[in-house]
Formats: structure tokens, C-alpha cells, sequence
């Protein structure tokens, strides 16, 4: 898919008038073209010794859910911070909207909803008027049924005078996405928005992020250190490790099934280790233990796989093929610590 | 920036902490008026006993001009610690919310968050003290009456006329205003450093005490410090209770107390928006 990359007009100067004419221009030169929403590039930033986020580079398109992963200490938080003015980069450029962070914040935040980490509220406020407080300082004028509209839809109508003292984290956790919406911001970037929710709760959250890209076309940044929560919503992510991006693309691509890892426990692992050797699989195995073999091959192959091993007089005591992404993720952050190759 | 001054006054103004120093100072104001009211002639008669063996002294003594004078005198030596309970918690209580992260990610610039939070601080003290000021002169007036006010200093009695003496009062306020938001633009700056509101307060009034230490220990080596300390000048409210006034002494203080207020409120600002908010 092309991007507005193809048609660099960033020698334009940002003044607001060449601004104005630059991005016109690039609607002209590519009205088809899917306008990428957060463009990052070459993103790092140090706490002293540590690289938090190195060399971080990804594009979000208008409209779609974007799932970032990482494990806990991942960098998720830092470059989330990033992109919401909370932390400077150490290097590398953050555009949202088609504009320069650095340059436009104020119009970009304008159009930005976002929850970071779990969201700490006054508590000694109600709902309401930490509603109310927020959307003030949203820089949009809000009509006055907005609010409880708001309220109601993450179901917090009830008790919109209740004081934020009285709430569960589950309730809170609508309330920081009202606050993230109140305003209609165009994107809507979450922290782990699920992170203290019961399983109700979570797939209220799911569905409400579905509702909010699907039916009015907003653009969702959504982080989570639980693959399984992206997997069943997100158009395209982002898996990172140690700050460092491990892999990016549609989800759909992501989960190829030319990839899918096969444990195998057999009556003689010896033998079948040596039989898989002598096969076309020989480089398909990636590690093995007295107890079970691991293979990386195409999901088709399997009844092959386990065809020959049966003509060498070996029996199958079990064979799991994990198809998910959850294993894709796992493979890829543990890659480093825990998985040997046995290529020969 | 009126109306985000707005959300921070009605922050300020919700919360039960804010209103612990006005019910402290009024209890404070409250017992030293009842105990003048009880047995406040028998103290100025003691107090004024060695006055009394030179000078033959007529008419009303106590007052409320002397009761103010007294509890101005009391107070204003604690009140730093109130202010500093509100200051400190400004930005630091904010991270330790957890609401600071949300309220950066606004479209505020962050120079305009500090400044609205700054003069909510102000308007905070600057009531404190109007607070302060309705009960000790007002409700003193009301319950004791005027007549000339007497202050003895350790070396000199200063009389001063009932038709003079209110003005005094009121540029003594003005002035304690000035020496207060020194202290709220200190306890400011620290909490811009800080998680927790604790440390900002706590750190403001060690280093209320400490200057306030050298300001009074006569020793050569802190003696050059002295000009530049802020405690040696926040009680110079005193100085129009002289006769005559010493403006230039007094503007001095001033001048000193505001230049520490900018500094203060500039470093404050200058901190905080290259700061990475990780709370």
C-alpha cells in the first residue's frame, strides 16, 4: 500500500499557510492513499545506561486498530509517552496527524484521546465533574448532553454523580475512555486498557474499541502485554522487545501458517530427531528435549511429518499445532533467551 | 488561562485538605482572642509592669489593635507551613494522583499549566490571608475596640495614634502576602522535583527553619549571607509599625522577597517543561 512517504513533501517548510498548502498537495497527488496517522521514525530514548526504545519505526494508517506488544519492560509505556508529549525522545521523529509533534502539539493533542496506564482520576470528585474538568481542558467546546451521553456509553450513567472514590477499577477504567472520547479526538491511544478489568469488563473494552473504529472510523492505538487481547481486534501490530521492534505488519500476515510450530512427543524422540534429520524437515527443527521435539514447518505438512515418522516404526504419543499468535509473540520475545536452533 | 485558573481553583477549593490550614489559623485566632477576652488585662498589666515604674500610662490598653498586632506576631512565624501544605502539593500531588500524565497530554502548553497553577496558589495564599486578616483585625476590632496602639521593642516603646494605625495593618498584610508567596513559589519549585507532596512540604519548611537559623544566629560568617536570605526579610511587615517608617529598609525586603518569587517561579517553569513525566 502506498503512503503519503511516496509523495515526501516534507521540504515544505511547517509555517501554518505552507502547511496548509503542503497537505493539500498531498491530498491532491494521492487521494487514494491510506494517510498514515502516527509515523514514527528512528525513535530512542536513554534513561541513563538504559535503552528504553531503540530505533523504533512504525506507521499507523487512518482508521485501523493498531495493537502494540511487548512484554511488561517491553518500552511500550515510553514510547506511548512519546507519542503524547509525556517523555522527549532521545532521537528520531514523531508525526501524527501528518504533523510534527514537536512543532504541532498543541493542534495534535487536540485530536488525541488517550488513556496511560491505569487512569488515576480525582477521586474526591464525582464522575461528572472529572468528566467535566477534562473535557474543559480538551480545547473543544462540548455540548452539555455530551456528557451524559458519554457516561452512558461506558455505562457509567447510574452513578455519574457518585464520587470517584466509590469506584472499582473496572469503573474507573470506563471513565478514563469517556475522558478519552469526550472530545471526538480522530485518534485514541490506550495504555493497556484492559489491565484490572474482570472478563466482562474487558470485553466491554473490546467491544467499545471495535464500535469506535468500525462504526465511526476512528484511529486506535492500543497497547497490551497480552497478545490474545490484540489478536482479536487490531488490523496490524507492532511486537517489541528490550525497545527494539521485533515485528510489524497486518495481523493477518503476521500469522503465517508457513510458520506453525509443531511439538511432537514420540515413543523414540532419538530416533525420530533422526529421522526428521534425514527429511525434507531437517531444517525445520528448532529445538528438542528428552520429552518433546519442537518443528517449524507449514501447517499442511503436518499429516506428511507425522506419516513418515509412522512408516520409521515410530509412534506419536501427542502432537500439538499452535496456530495462534500468542506463540508467534512468545517465540519472538523469548527468541533471545530461551529457543536454540538445531540447523544444521 | 481564566478558565483553566477556574478548574484549578475549584480542584483547590473540593478538596478537604484545603481547608485545614483556614480551620487551623481560625482556631489559633479563636483561642488568642478568648484568652485576651478572659484575662488579657492582667497580661498587659505584667507585661507592661517595668514600663509602668517610668512612665505613668492612662486609658485603654488593650485593644483590638494589640490583639491583632499579637496574633500577627504568633502566626505569621507558622503560617509558611500552611501555605506550604497547598504549594507543595501543587505539582507533586498531582504525579502522586497519577492525574499529572493525563493533564500534560492536554493541549495546554506546559508553561501555561505552570503558570495556572502558580497563580492558583497565589489566589489560595492571598485568601489564606485576607482569611487571617478578617479574623484577627475585623473580628478583634469588633470584640475588643480601638484605641493607641503600644509596641515595646527591646529598646524603645513606639506609640502610635488610633487614627494611624489601621493603614499600617493593611500594608503589613500586603507585605506578609509578598513574604508568603516566597514561600509558596519555594514550596512550588521543590514539588515540581517530586512524587509525593510530602517531600516538597517537608523539604519548603527545613529550609524556612535553616534560613531562619542563620538569620538569627550573629555569627560573621553568615552574616554576609543575611541580605540574601528570604527569612531575614519575610517578617519586615513589621516595619510599618515603626514611626517613622523606614520605606527604603522596607521596599529593600521587598525587592529582595519578589526577586526570590521570580526565581523561584522561573526555575519552576523552566524544570518542568523539560521534565519526562514518568508518575
Amino acid at each position: 500500500m502506498s503512503t503519503l512517504k511516496t509523495y515526501d513533501l516534507t521540504w515544505v517548510k511547517d509555517s501554518d499557510f505552507l502547511y496548509f498548502i503542503k497537505h493539500t498537495l498531498a491530498i491532491f497527488v494521492c487521494k487514494n492513499c491510506m494517510p498514515a496517522i502516527i509515523k514514527v521514525q528512528n525513535l530512542s530514548k536513554q534513561f541513563g545506561d538504559i535503552k528504553a526504545v531503540n530505533d523504533l519505526s512504525f506507521a499507523v494508517e487512518k482508521g485501523e486498530i493498531y495493537g502494540f506488544l511487548g512484554q511488561n519492560g517491553a518500552g511500550k509505556s515510553t514510547t506511548i509517552r512519546m507519542l503524547l508529549t509525556l517523555i522527549a525522545p532521545t532521537e528520531g521523529k514523531i508525526e501524527i496527524l501528518g504533523m510534527d509533534l514537536r512543532k504541532h502539539r498543541k493542534e495534535i493533542l487536540t485530536q488525541t484521546g488517550a488513556i496511560i496506564e491505569k487512569p488515576d482520576l480525582y477521586k474526591y470528585l464525582t464522575a461528572m465533574e472529572n468528566l467535566r474538568l477534562f473535557a474543559a481542558m480538551s480545547g473543544v467546546k462540548i455540548q452539555d448532553k455530551k456528557y451524559a451521553e458519554q457516561l452512558e456509553l461506558v455505562g457509567l450513567k447510574e452513578r455519574m454523580h457518585s464520587k470517584v472514590k466509590t469506584f472499582s477499577q473496572g469503573m474507573k477504567q470506563r471513565l478514563g475512555l469517556a475522558i478519552a472520547l469526550i472530545h471526538d479526538p480522530q485518534l485514541i491511544i490506550l495504555d493497556e486498557p484492559t489491565n484490572g478489568l474482570d472478563p466482562q469488563g474487558i470485553a466491554d473494552v473490546r467491544n467499545l474499541i471495535l464500535h469506535l473504529s468500525r462504526d465511526l472510523g476512528k484511529t486506535i492505538f492500543v497497547s497490551s502485554h497480552l497478545l490474545s487481547e490484540i489478536e482479536q481486534i487490531a488490523d496490524s501490530m507492532l511486537i517489541i522487545d528490550k525497545g527494539k521492534k521485533m515485528a510489524e505488519g497486518k495481523v493477518s500476515s503476521l500469522f503465517d501458517p508457513a510458520d506453525t510450530i509443531v511439538e511432537l512427543q514420540t515413543t523414540n524422540n532419538t530416533a525420530a530427531i533422526e529421522v526428521i534429520r534425514q527429511s525434507q524437515w531437517k531444517n525445520a527443527l528448532r529445538e528438542n528435549s528428552n520429552e518433546l521435539i519442537f518443528l517449524n514447518i507449514h501447517k499442511k505438512e503436518i499429516p506428511l511429518l507425522a506419516k513418515d515418522l509412522v512408516s520409521h516404526n515410530i509412534g506419536i504419543l501427542s502432537l500439538y499445532a499452535r496456530h495462534s499468535l500468542e506463540d508467534y509473540f512468545l517465540t519472538l520475545t523469548t527468541s533471545n533467551r530461551h529457543v536454540e536452533t538445531f540447523k544444521n | 488561562m481564566w478558565k483553566l485558573l477556574k478548574i484549578e481553583l475549584f480542584k483547590i477549593f473540593r478538596r478537604p485538605r484545603t481547608y485545614i490550614a483556614f480551620a487551623a489559623i481560625a482556631a489559633i485566632i479563636f483561642l488568642i482572642q478568648l484568652a485576651f477576652y478572659s484575662d488579657g488585662e492582667a497580661f498587659l498589666q505584667f507585661g507592661m509592669q517595668s514600663l509602668k515604674e517610668t512612665f505613668d500610662i492612662n486609658g485603654k490598653i488593650l485593644s483590638g489593635y494589640m490583639v491583632c498586632f499579637i496574633i500577627l506576631q504568633t502566626l505569621l512565624i507558622h503560617v509558611p507551613l500552611l501555605i506550604a501544605l497547598v504549594a507543595g502539593d501543587t505539582i507533586a500531588g498531582e504525579a502522586n494522583m497519577g492525574t499529572l500524565r493525563l493533564l500534560v497530554t492536554k493541549p495546554i502548553s506546559r508553561s501555561q499549566f505552570m503558570w495556572t497553577k502558580f497563580t492558583a496558589t497565589v489566589i489560595y495564599t492571598l485568601l489564606l490571608l485576607i482569611f487571617m486578616a478578617v479574623l484577627s483585625l475585623v473580628v478583634s476590632i469588633a470584640v475588643f475596640g480601638t484605641s493607641d496602639l503600644i509596641i515595646m521593642k527591646s529598646d524603645m516603646v513606639v506609640i502610635l495614634d488610633n487614627g494611624d494605625i489601621l493603614w499600617r495593618y493593611f500594608a503589613a498584610f500586603g507585605f506578609a502576602a509578598v513574604a508568603m508567596i516566597t514561600v509558596a513559589s519555594l514550596a512550588f519549585l521543590l514539588s515540581v522535583f517530586a512524587e509525593n507532596s510530602i517531600g516538597p512540604i517537608v523539604a519548603t519548611m527545613s529550609i524556612v527553619i535553616l534560613f531562619t537559623i542563620l538569620t538569627t544566629m550573629d555569627i560573621p560568617l553568615f552574616n554576609a549571607l543575611k541580605p540574601f536570605l528570604f527569612t531575614n526579610h519575610m517578617l519586615n511587615w513589621k516595619g510599618f509599625f515603626e514611626d517613622p517608617v523606614n520605606y527604603k529598609e522596607i521596599f529593600k525586603s521587598l525587592f529582595v522577597l519578589v526577586g526570590h518569587i521570580i526565581v523561584f517561579v522561573f526555575l519552576a517553569i523552566v524544570i518542568f517543561k523539560k521534565k519526562d513525566i514518568l508518575s
